[in-house]
């Protein structure tokens, strides 16, 4: 069976900006899968291509091995995105909206699905009202109900939980689990670092157009042994520079590998006399794992492997 | 995966419907209005000053399918070119280029939903028009004049698709309405025959296809028109095949719509 997504040397340019610049990516069927990196990154530009909504330069993207542009209503049919504007046509409920997203993909009398939809995504007291006089966390929620009426296998969410408050987030993956349990490949972008380590089986992280990590979440996360100091002083002894991660003012983040570590930090500190404003001890996330391979590569190399 | 039973663009044609009928008092009601103000005015102030087909037809007669004609043609390009800007401008055009639509079912649910609109309201301006000339309600061809009526709407809605794609803000699509739209229709004798007019206008008003379609559908309820009406039907179907032929390599390139 070929892959569930497989995106073959996708590049892309706007203008000046090279968004998307030769990535290679293969999704397997069932996966949990996360594409994380910053703004600009061309997380969104991956995704469009997928969608069929934008057209790479070169390089082609196939799902379940149909082709995007040439075999597009095949690949189509099986793919469901949740975009990331939040957008709505004013002129329909939410029901309406539901069907008619349905009957896009030739599907008629699909309103027992659209009810467990609207259950899960906890719309049902919702289903008549008209979509403008919802909130914004419900419209979101919609989206999500209209990028699934088809039963896709593959689904493609792009930052799906922004403004959508605590709880229903709990609830809004708990149903994105419960998808990729029964075999939907899940494919999510996300600012929320912390949601990817908790759901994604392989993370793909993107910088300025090209993969720079593709690995399981484990490993992602060996990948930064040890642990992190949090740090408030005035300043940091020069030959600790290279360990800081990532600097706020006076709050130094630095990346140690043993707790021997910390002892020599604190006598550094120590000899040069620096006080020590606030002290924390950090286990490794994502985040830092994140930090540390976003970071390399800069004038000031911040990466933790010394 | 779902069973698969059905074509979506049936579907969005019914969107397309859904989308005037839940505002019907703006997309119906209000269009008849203004042809029956028009007639009201131009029927009072012109009938016993101008005289068209040597005096066979009243004016009034005379303006009716005119109007009609003119309200079928505003309506479906406002149909198509307001949806597709809507769409485009407020985002949730991405809900119909995500299924599996092709060109061919965007074209196909775009104008008929533009032509159903057309023909709805000019329907209603013939209604209510029969009020005061009911003796129109004898025309000698209904087929022709539903003819040019179809094809009419068919060729407005189809501009309003290609408006509705390439503007950007709604005042460039007002600026394509007024500018191109709006001249074309007043200056295709809606309101004239073309014979009352100065040599110079009268060969210009002959590279207007609008002209072709006013006067073709004025002859289904005359038997009178100032062109045959076997001409106006070649200018006609040849410039609705021709659009429709641009339409689909505009919308199979993708162009502004898929970037």
């Amino acid at each position: 069976m070929p892959p569930a997504v497989e995106v073959n040397k996708i590049s892309r340019r706007f203008g000046n900006v090279q968004a998307l610049d030769g990535v290679d990516l293969s999704v397997a069927e069932g996966e949990f899968f996360g594409l994380l990196g910053p703004n600009g990154a061309g997380k969104t530009t991956l995704i469009s291509i997928l969608a069929g909504l934008t057209r790479p330069d070169a390089g082609f993207a196939r799902i379940r091995g149909h082709d995007v542009l040439t075999d597009y209503r095949n690949a189509r049919r099986i793919l469901g995105v949740v975009p990331q504007e939040l957008v709505f046509d004013p002129f329909f409920s939410v029901r309406e909206t539901l069907r008619i997203q349905s009957g896009y993909f030739g599907i008629r009398d699909n309103d027992a699905w659209i009810d467990e939809l609207l259950h899960h995504l906890d719309l049902t007291g919702k289903a008549n009202a008209n979509m403008r006089s919802l909130s914004g966390g419900m419209k979101r929620r919609v989206l999500v109900g209209q990028a699934l009426v088809h039963k896709p296998p593959v689904i493609v969410l792009d930052e799906p939980t922004a403004g959508v408050d605590v709880e229903l987030r709990q609830s809004l993956w708990a149903f994105i689990r419960k998808l990729n349990r029964d075999g939907h490949t899940i494919i999510l972008t996300t600012h929320y670092l912390e949601e990817a380590e908790a759901l994604c089986g392989r993370i793909a992280m993107l910088k300025a157009g090209k993969v720079v990590a593709l690995d399981t979440t484990k490993n992602l996360l060996a990948r930064v042994s040890g642990f992190t100091v949090r740090l408030a002083a005035a300043r940091i002894p020069a030959e600790w520079q290279a360990r800081v991660l990532n600097r706020d003012a006076h709050v130094f983040i630095l990346g140690l590998e043993r707790y021997a570590d910390l002892e020599l930090l604190l006598a550094a500190l120590r000899v040069e006399g620096i006080a020590i404003d606030e002290l924390a001890l950090e286990e490794t996330d994502l985040e830092q794992v994140f930090l540390t391979i976003m970071g390399a590569g800069r004038s000031s190399p911040a990466g933790l492997s010394s | 995966m779902i069973r698969v039973a059905g074509a979506g663009w049936l579907t969005l044609l019914y969107k397309e419907l859904l989308r005037f009928w839940k505002v019907a008092f703006q997309t119906i009601l209000a269009p008849v209005m203004t042809a029956l103000l028009y007639l009201l005015i131009f029927s009072h102030v012109l009938s016993s000053r101008v005289s068209v087909f040597g005096g066979e037809v009243g004016y009034t007669a005379f303006l009716v399918p005119g109007l009609v004609m003119m309200s079928v043609l505003q309506n479906a390009f406002a149909n198509s070119s307001s949806s597709m800007i809507q769409s485009k401008i407020t985002g949730n055009l991405v809900f119909i280029l995500l299924p599996p639509l092709s060109p061919v079912d965007f074209f196909a649910a775009y104008v008929l939903g533009a032509m159903v609109r057309g023909l709805v309201v000019g329907l209603g301006v013939f209604l209510v028009t029969l009020f005061f000339v009911p003796e129109l309600l004898a025309m000698p061809h209904p087929f022709w004049a539903l003819t040019f009526a179809m094809l009419g709407s068919a060729i407005l809605g189809t501009l309003g698709l290609v408006g509705g794609i390439w503007a950007d803000k709604f005042d460039q699509l007002a600026a394509f309405q007024n500018f191109l739209i709006t001249p074309l229709t007043f200056l295709s004798g809606v309101f004239y025959s073309i014979h009352s007019l100065p040599p110079f206008w009268q060969s210009l008003s002959r590279v207007n296809p609008f002209f072709y379609m006013i006067d073709g559908f004025r002859y289904g309820f005359f038997g009178l028109s100032d062109v045959p009406p076997a001409l106006s039907l070649g200018v006609v179907a040849t410039c609705a095949l021709v659009l429709a032929v641009v339409t689909l390599a505009i919308l199979r390139s993708g162009w502004k719509l898929r970037h």
